[in-house]
C-alpha cells in the first residue's frame, strides 16, 4: 500500500503540473476509482490549490510609485533638458538658430580684430599700427583702417573710417568727406552691412 | 506590453526617471504581491517591493533585453524576500505569529465596526488561514508556490527566476503542495 501510494502521489503531482501522457492518466484514474485513500488525497490537493489561488489579487499601497521615484538617485540634469527639448521643438530650433548666428558673427568679429589692415594708397606711411598721411601729401579716395590708428597731417579727399582704432587729426590735416570711428561689434556689423548693401547696389 | 517596457527601459538607461515610473506602475501590484505572500507583513512587503524597484533602477544596465523583463524583476524581488527571511530567522516565527494575530485583530475590528455579514468574516478568516499556511512553508517551497499559484507563472519561468534547474523546481512544487495539503486539509 505504502509503495503504491508513493508512486500514485507522484502521478498526482505530475498530473497537476499537466505532464501526464494519456496512458498514465488512465492509470491514475483507475487507481483513484479503486482506492479511497488516494482519492481523498487527490481531492485535498485540488482543494489546497483552489484555496491558494483564491488568495491572489493584492494591490500595492497608494502612493507606491511616487515613493519609489522619490527614493531614486538624483536624475542627471541633461535628461530634464532633453525632455524639455522634446516638448518645445520650435522654441529650441529658434534659439539654436539665434545662438549659432550670433556665435558665428562674434567669432568673425573676434577673428578680424586680430588683423591690422588699411586701404592702400601711394602716399601713406605706416608706423607700427598707425597709418600716417604725411604733411603736404594728398590722398585721393576713401581710407579704411581696421585694428589700427590713423594720423592725418596732410589731406584726404574722401571719407576716413577707423575700425577698432583712433584717428588723430593734426591742425594742418584736412578731410573732405566724413570721419567715422567704429569700436563696437554692433557698429562694425552695421558698417559691414552698409558696405555689402552698397556693393549690391553698385 | 513587453514592447512598451523595452522602450521605457531604453529611456531609463539614458537616465529618464519618468519612464521608470511607468515601469513601476505596470509591475507594482505583482511585485508587492510576491513580497506580501513571502513576508506576510504589509509594511515589510511595501518596503521590500520598493527596494526591488530601486535595485532594478540602479542595476538596469545589467538587464539583458533579450530576456523577459518580468523574470529579471521577480528574481530581484524573490531574492530580496529570501534575504529578509534568512536575516530574521532566529525570531521570525514568533514575529510571524504576532503579525498574524495583528492581522486577525485588525480584521475583527473592521468587522465589528462595519458589521460585516458573518459570511464575509468567515471569508476573511479563511484568507488569513490560507496566508498562514503559505507562510508556514519553508522559504524554498514558499517561493515556488507563490510564483506558481499566485503569480500563475510557468514552471520554466519559475526556474529562470530562481535560477534553479527545472527538476528542482518541480520537486519543490510537489513538496510545497503536499505540505500545504497537510495544513489545509481540515479547513
Amino acid at each position: 500500500m505504502a509503495s503504491c501510494q508513493k508512486e500514485i502521489v507522484r502521478l498526482m503531482h505530475r498530473y497537476l503540473d499537466g505532464e501526464l501522457v494519456s496512458g498514465e492518466k488512465r492509470k491514475l484514474k483507475a487507481h483513484l476509482e479503486s482506492c479511497d485513500n488516494c482519492q481523498q488525497h487527490f481531492l485535498e490537493l485540488k482543494k489546497t490549490i483552489a484555496f491558494v489561488q483564491s488568495a491572489s489579487h493584492l494591490q500595492a499601497p497608494e502612493g507606491f510609485t511616487e515613493n519609489v521615484l522619490l527614493s531614486l538617485p538624483k536624475e542627471v540634469k541633461t535628461i530634464g533638458m532633453q525632455r524639455w527639448i522634446r516638448k518645445h521643438p520650435f522654441f529650441v530650433a529658434a534659439s539654436l538658430f539665434l545662438t549659432l548666428m550670433t556665435g558665428g558673427f562674434f567669432s568673425l568679429w573676434q577673428q578680424e580684430t586680430e588683423n591690422f589692415a588699411f586701404t592702400k594708397h601711394e602716399n601713406l606711411q605706416v608706423e607700427n599700427d598707425t597709418v600716417i598721411i604725411p604733411a603736404g601729401e594728398k590722398v585721393k579716395g576713401d581710407i579704411v583702417v581696421e585694428n589700427g590708428n590713423i594720423r592725418i597731417e596732410g589731406e584726404v579727399q574722401g571719407n576716413v573710417t577707423v575700425i577698432n582704432g583712433e584717428q588723430y587729426m593734426a591742425s594742418a590735416g584736412n578731410v573732405t568727406g566724413d570721419i567715422e570711428e567704429i569700436d563696437e561689434a554692433f557698429g562694425w556689423m552695421w558698417f559691414k552691412l552698409k558696405k555689402t548693401a552698397a556693393g549690391v547696389f553698385d | 506590453m513587453e514592447l512598451i517596457v523595452q522602450r521605457r527601459i531604453k529611456q531609463v538607461l539614458k537616465g529618464d526617471q519618468n519612464a521608470f515610473g511607468e515601469i513601476v506602475e505596470l509591475y507594482k501590484d505583482k511585485v508587492y504581491q510576491i513580497c506580501y505572500r513571502m513576508l506576510w507583513d504589509r509594511y515589510e512587503a511595501e518596503d521590500a517591493a520598493q527596494e526591488t524597484f530601486i535595485k532594478a533602477f540602479i542595476n538596469i544596465h545589467t538587464y539583458d533585453p533579450g530576456k523577459k523583463f518580468a523574470t529579471w524583476l521577480y528574481r530581484i524581488a524573490t531574492n530580496l524576500c529570501i534575504d529578509r527571511i534568512r536575516k530574521k530567522k532566529p525570531d521570525y516565527h514568533l514575529d510571524a505569529e504576532v503579525a498574524g494575530t495583528e492581522g486577525l485583530n485588525m480584521y475583527s475590528q473592521v468587522a465589528s465596526a462595519e458589521k460585516l455579514p458573518e459570511e464575509a468574516v468567515e471569508n476573511l478568516e479563511l484568507k488569513e488561514t490560507i496566508q498562514a499556511a503559505i507562510f508556514k512553508l519553508p522559504e524554498k517551497y514558499r517561493s515556488v508556490i507563490v510564483l506558481k499559484y499566485i503569480e500563475e507563472l510557468q514552471l520554466q519561468e519559475i526556474a529562470e527566476i530562481l535560477e534553479l534547474p527545472l527538476g528542482t523546481v518541480k520537486t519543490r512544487v510537489h513538496r510545497g503542495r503536499e505540505a500545504l495539503r497537510k495544513y489545509l486539509r481540515n479547513v
